[in-house]
């Protein structure tokens, strides 16, 4: 019996697991997602055959984790290029369906007939009693809830024909706590005309603003104009040029990456950010790296007692969060009530302007960074110098060398090698130093002579999360743009730092 | 190794403390200052580094508790710190959970099995891993911004979005824990399927109780890992009662409203255990470090 039971498990999760994964796909076709959910429906076919299918054996313990991977991972990264191929921003944020829809249930009310408007309870529900003096027409609503600001169409019928004994009216104040579900309230007459709230004792008849044409134009019944939709600006625009909100997502081929190579108010600030970004990722690995080898070598000597609590206390730095010691830094190095600043005070009798001055600002995020850093590099450092023979330093002791020789002859080339792949891992880390940018400065003090806001310490991954999500008006295929052009940077360095580790694991042999 | 010791050895060995002893206080400093400062009355330095007078108010206020201050009024707490130190460890523990549970089957198909491109997808992981994240938030954003509008719970502002969006990160957990299959001798494995085992049970009852130790550092740096995570963070969750410790602590210092000491405070409190089981694992893991990446 039980085994039975387990024989049935493994069959009824999977069935579960892809019935909502199909579900999930078809929300996403109907939405009008199809490339998502093309990849949907293979990633959840995949699953289906990998787990039926005999000869896929060795996959049923790879999928969850490469899925996993695949999907929220390398998903993402395809996605943002695909984005910087886009003009996605705050302005042009929706579908071209959706921005349609949006532009076809906008109303107008009608000017004149106005309906004067009373609220009645019946029980817990409310009535509405319509009244236009003009035609000497009464009307009077099916019973409402009144409890939800959603959307309702209710049935009116001339005040005669049904037999409804109203109550007293509503006074305004009992009125008031219902505006937001009677703004959402569309009282249809028998004639078919629709009213809509127009005032808190008020309704009046609404029309829809625009009728689709057969071309795909839009007609502005108001006005008479015709409206086209320009999927090159991704905005309905009027035969003038005018161009109507909301706008939609359009494909604009390279145009993001020409603003960024191209137009100056863009490319003046990106060359100069890429400029800090290298000398901020290269002095960092400089920094860490001379400090912890420095250290380790210190720490590799035997005639010093208690390495090891020293080795302890070295390594501290490494272990608190990251968030937490950067702020702690961006308090101390504060301007005015930062403490670095009341001891430099007391001092120098000078208070230096960490965050408002340009190359001071970088000098403290390379001291930030160094201390954050060089425990890692001490610790890499320390394991490649057990490694080195001790036959060599007795060999250059017998000759007479000194510790400074010995560092420079025999401990620093031989651990550089091995530690360059690492050295690099180490700059395409800083490269991408987000946290510590982000937090410490968040790109601070800014240039003046940009027309998006970029900062005198910005490295481009702060840069573009300023441009997506700060600022400057979210203008996400811009910033996707600009993180494509770091990624080709990255890959690049991986490629190095793969050919790297190749060589010397090849040598090794 | 060296035998003849001249007198310069003895100054050097003298020097080498004396200076590592500085460099260490220095690096300390911030510690040392950080407790000082959460241990001190008001906001703003008044001159002193070591406060002349000790007062608990900042750690009442971390703890959530307000207080009456001297003119009467009560101070209630700024930010809720508590909620997001448990955010923090929710969002931290689901997450490592899900890490583990898909890494360890990849893991062993990798360590164990032959099939097709093996090496390929292994190099393919390891390249996955030299890409951050920061890269692809603006999709990132996008894809739970539009989730969010048919599965609220998966949207822009719930910590459901934030776990999935942690739980892919297993390229290097799969190489870790594969580099410790490698260690256990097959053999083992084999016995048990030659005793009429399939290889789900081999792996479910002989190898997975072998490797729990490696289990558990995995799962230590996945829900490290997650706590001090920042920029996805700070992009999915908006709602202060929503906020994870990484996203909230930035708070405490805009320069408008300025809580250095409720913000030393509260460093103390959520920092302190995060240090202590990094510490933990770094000693689990021997030798780790050097297959263990960069910190975020």
């Amino acid at each position: 019996m039980n085994d039975r039971l387990t024989k049935w498990i493994g069959p009824a999760l999977l069935a579960l697991v892809a019935l909502s994964g199909l579900y999930l796909v078809f929300m996403l076709y109907v939405s009008g997602q199809t490339v998502v959910a093309g990849v949907g429906l293979f990633v959840v076919a995949l699953m289906v055959y990998v787990y039926t299918a005999p000869g896929a054996y060795s996959y049923r313990y790879l999928f969850p984790g490469v899925a996993g991977a695949l999907i929220f991972v390398v998903f993402p990264m395809v996605y943002t290029i695909a984005i910087g191929f886009t003009n996605y921003s705050s302005k042009n944020l929706l579908e071209f369906d959706r921005a349609t829809k949006y532009l076809l249930e906008e109303t107008y009310q009608t000017e004149g007939q106005t309906f004067a408007t009373t609220i009645h309870r019946e029980g817990s529900e409310y009535r509405l009693k319509l009244d236009n003096e003009d035609v000497a027409l009464s009307f009077v609503t099916t019973p409402l809830a009144l409890k939800k600001a959603e959307r309702v169409v209710v049935q009116a019928t001339p005040t005669g024909s049904a037999e409804v004994a109203l109550g007293e009216p509503l006074e305004l104040r009992d009125i008031i706590p219902l505006r937001n579900m009677l703004k959402e309230v569309i009282v249809k007459l028998p004639d078919g005309l629709e009213l809509t709230m127009s005032g808190l004792r008020e309704f009046a008849p609404v029309k829809k603003l625009y009728s689709k044409n057969p071309d795909g134009s839009l007609t502005n019944v108001q006005t008479g104009q015709i409206i086209k939709p320009n999927f090159k600006t991704g905005f309905y625009e009027t035969a003038q040029g005018d161009q109507l909100a909301p706008g939609f997502k359009v494909g604009i081929g390279f145009d993001n990456f020409r603003r960024v190579l191209g137009d100056e108010s863009i490319q003046q600030p990106f060359l100069r950010i890429f400029a800090w970004n290298v000398t901020f990722s290269f002095m960092s690995v400089l920094l860490t790296a001379a400090v912890g080898m420095f250290l380790a070598v210190l720490l590799n000597w035997e005639a010093i007692a208690g390495r090891n609590m020293y080795r302890t206390f070295l390594f501290l730095p490494y272990a608190v969060p990251g968030f937490i010691s950067i702020l702690v830094f961006k308090g101390l190095f504060n301007n005015n009530f930062g403490e670095i600043n009341l001891i430099l005070d007391q001092l120098i009798g000078f208070k230096p302007p960490w965050f408002s001055d340009p190359t001071l600002a970088k000098v403290m995020i390379l001291i930030v960074n160094t201390w954050l850093g060089y425990p890692y590099m001490m610790v890499l450092c320390q394991g490649l110098i057990k490694s080195i023979p001790a036959d060599l330093y007795e060999a250059s002791a017998l000759a007479g060398a000194g510790p400074l020789t010995n560092f420079f002859k025999i401990t620093m080339p031989l651990i550089l090698k091995p530690l360059m792949p690492l050295l690099i891992s180490s700059f395409a880390f800083n490269f991408n130093n987000f946290v510590l940018i982000s937090l410490l400065t968040n790109g601070r003090p800014d240039f003046l002579d940009t027309k998006i806001p970029a900062g005198e310490t910005d490295i481009l991954v702060s840069y573009t999360y300023r441009i997506a999500f700060g600022d400057s008006g979210q203008q996400f295929g811009l910033a996707a743009a600009i993180s494509t052009v770091i990624f080709v940077m990255v890959a690049i360095l991986s490629i190095i730092n793969l050919r790297l580790t190749k060589v010397n694991q090849q040598e090794a042999r | 190794m060296a035998i003849v010791l001249d007198k310069s050895h003895r100054w050097r060995v003298v020097a080498a403390h004396l200076g590592l002893i500085a460099f260490i206080s220095l690096c300390m400093f911030p510690f040392l200052m950080i407790l000082s400062i959460s241990l001190r009355p008001g906001n703003f330095a008044v001159g002193s580094l070591i406060p002349a007078q000790i007062s608990l108010e900042h750690w009442k206020l971390a703890l959530g508790i307000s207080y009456q201050a001297e003119d009467g009024s009560l101070i209630t707490p700024p930010f809720p710190v508590l909620l997001w130190l448990w955010n923090s460890i929710k969002i931290a523990l689901i997450s490592a959970f899900i890490a583990v549970l898909l890494s360890t089957t990849a893991a062993y198909a990798f360590a164990r099995m032959k099939f097709r491109g093996k090496k390929h997808w292994m190099t393919a992981l390891l390249l996955m891993q030299m890409f951050p994240t920061v890269l692809a938030l603006i999709a990132i954003f996008s894809i739970f911004d539009y989730l969010g509008s048919y599965v609220k719970w998966l949207g822009v502002d719930s910590h459901w979005a934030l776990i999935l969006a942690y739980a892919g990160g297993i390229a290097l957990h799969v190489w870790t824990i594969k580099g410790y299959y490698d260690t256990i001798p097959v053999e083992i494995e084999e016995a048990a399927v030659v005793d009429g085992a399939t290889h789900w049970q081999a792996f479910k009852y002989v190898l997975l109780p072998m490797a729990k130790p490696i289990l558990m550092v995995v799962f230590l740096l996945a829900f490290i890992g997650a706590i001090i995570e920042y920029p996805v963070a700070s992009v999915l969750l908006h709602q202060e009662a929503n906020l994870t410790l990484a996203v909230g602590s930035k708070l405490f210092l805009y320069e408008q409203k300025y809580l250095w000491g409720d913000f030393a405070a509260a460093a103390i409190l959520s920092g302190l255990p995060i240090t202590i089981v990094f510490l933990l694992s770094q000693r689990w893991m021997v030798g780790g470090l050097t297959a263990g990446g960069v910190k975020g």
